[in-house]
């Protein structure tokens, strides 16, 4: 492990630890949707350091374009326009991976190494170690990976954490016109999303706040929201997301103690065989056929 | 081969066949499934030639388990009605696994231990194929709580259909003379009169 930003936290099916004598600091992007002016930079940048061109689709009559994230689209803007207190608002936000600190795609991948998540933070996914199951895709609670048409491995945004280890900021952040996007540890973003937060609700927006959802251990893509009690109003951003617990219970205990259970019952056959011997036909009902065929 | 022609016919051609289908594309079901199941097996994954290629393969080898086990619950579907007599042989199971099956009732060609593991292996193989169906992402893309649903559904149903085969398998082992009803078809008048002596006495007309 060359490089000290690239330190192992978690790694997917693979129940040994993972190298972890180095701490690294805890990185996070901030997006601040107050500040976003839908203007689709992140996507162009994000398609340009990644080297991703994806097929130039449709104008489906609203400014989504694309409609939604592909193998090949790892960040799209969504823009819902929405009443509230009488008012028109346009709500844009920049949909992507959340990078969760308890993040379900790797809780829910049997391929060892495939998602690997960094000591400071970052969910990358490893595709040459990917097998196409897309199990990523049924873990996950935010609905971000996508599964390739063309190789059938998952794709989704990499916080650039080639960038990150090389102490870049990712593309989108490095290319934001606003500064709507930011990035740094997550401290950092904590505290400049207070100063953001403040200046909204000094604003009228009363309800103001940092969407940084504890259900998933907090992200470490978080938006500043502002009506952050009403998450759903950004184009569906759950409101308490976290791993559904019809995957924690798939990915749980249950599966070494069925293995454990069926060794057990491997061996109790064998056992059974050895203490009570097998089941033979009765020597009196031998000797009666045999009489039979005498006759 | 020497085979005496005072041998019982238990299974046809056919029947043995269709058995054997099933039985190969259950084990390479439950090698192939097991590498997802937990990171244990994930070695299996090279009698496929790869992970990758041991999910590409699993479920169209289901589609092959499901057609030959349809085929196969019909065949076999009538001969495992479950009568009193299976109830009172169930009851009194513990003795026979204990090894003394001197008490156990008269059974017909199945006993109530074969027709439980008939008909558990019957809603197993209907949970798997409803539940691998939701989550055969290769052609399918149905909504993600239904996908999770079926992905718990899918790994309970393989775990206890995994289970009942080695109880299948194991006791094809231990009561000799059985296995050769798989590969060619009869068994002993000995062993039919031992075992199944109901069925025995249908099929010669002795007591």
């Amino acid at each position: 492990m060359a490089l000290q930003s690239l330190d192992i936290a978690r790694r997917s099916a693979t129940t040994t630890p993972v190298p972890g004598a180095r701490q690294t600091t805890e990185v996070a992007k901030l997006i601040d949707v107050s500040a976003c002016i839908g203007c689709k930079a992140c996507q162009v940048a994000c398609g340009e350091w990644n080297d991703l061109r994806d097929e130039v689709g449709n104008c489906v009559g609203v400014y989504d374009n694309p409609v939604d994230l592909t193998a090949k689209s790892w960040t799209v803007m969504r823009f819902a326009e929405v009443e509230q207190g009488g008012k028109l608002e346009w709500l844009i936000r920049k949909d992507g991976c959340m990078h969760c600190a308890d993040p379900g795609c790797l809780k829910a991948c049997p391929a060892p190494g495939a998602i690997i998540q960094y000591a400071n933070g970052i969910v990358d996914f490893h595709q040459e170690n990917c097998i196409g199951c897309g199990y990523c895709v049924t873990g996950c609670p935010f609905n971000i990976p996508r599964i390739s048409k063309e190789d059938s491995k998952a794709y989704k945004c990499s916080l650039c954490s080639d960038r990150v280890a090389v102490g870049q900021a990712p593309a989108c952040v490095k290319t934001c016109p606003t500064g709507a996007i930011m990035f740094g540890s997550k401290d950092q973003m904590k505290e400049h999303a207070d100063k953001r937060i403040r200046d909204l609700k000094s604003r009228g927006y009363s309800n103001a706040g940092l969407y940084d959802p504890q259900g998933v251990g907090g992200t470490h893509v978080m938006y500043v929201l502002h009506h952050v009690d009403k998450p759903q109003l950004y184009s569906d951003l759950p409101k308490d997301p976290a791993i559904s617990p019809l995957v924690s219970l798939w990915k749980g205990a249950a599966k070494p103690l069925a293995t454990a259970a069926l060794a057990a019952l491997a061996l109790g056959s064998l056992f059974h065989y050895v203490t009570k011997g097998p089941n033979e036909v009765s020597k009196e009902l031998e000797d009666e056929i045999e009489k039979e065929d005498a006759q | 081969m020497i085979r005496n022609p005072k041998d019982l016919q238990r299974y046809t051609a056919s029947e043995r066949a269709n058995h054997w289908v099933v039985g190969i594309c259950f084990i390479l079901l439950g090698l192939s499934g097991l590498v997802f199941f937990h990171p244990a097996f994930y070695p299996l994954a090279d009698l496929f030639g790869g992970p990758v290629w041991a999910r590409i393969l699993h479920p169209y080898i289901g589609v092959l388990l499901i057609l030959s086990f349809v085929a196969m619950f019909f065949r076999f579907r009538a001969l495992n009605k479950m009568t009193p007599t299976d109830k009172e042989w169930l009851s009194r199971i513990g003795e026979m696994v204990d090894g003394d099956d001197h008490n156990m009732p008269e059974q017909g060609k199945y006993n109530g231990g074969q027709k439980m593991m008939f008909w558990a292996l019957a809603v197993c193989v209907l949970l798997l194929a409803v539940s691998g169906i939701l989550m055969w992402r290769a052609w399918f893309d149905f909504p993600v709580d239904l996908v999770r649903l079926a992905s718990v559904v899918h790994a309970v149903a393989a775990a206890v259909m995994i289970a009942l085969i080695f109880v299948h398998v194991y006791a094809a082992i231990w009561v000799k003379g059985t296995i050769r009803a798989m590969w060619y078809g009869t068994v002993t008048r000995g062993w039919a009169k031992q075992h199944h002596r109901g069925w025995y006495r249908q099929i010669t007309g002795k007591s």
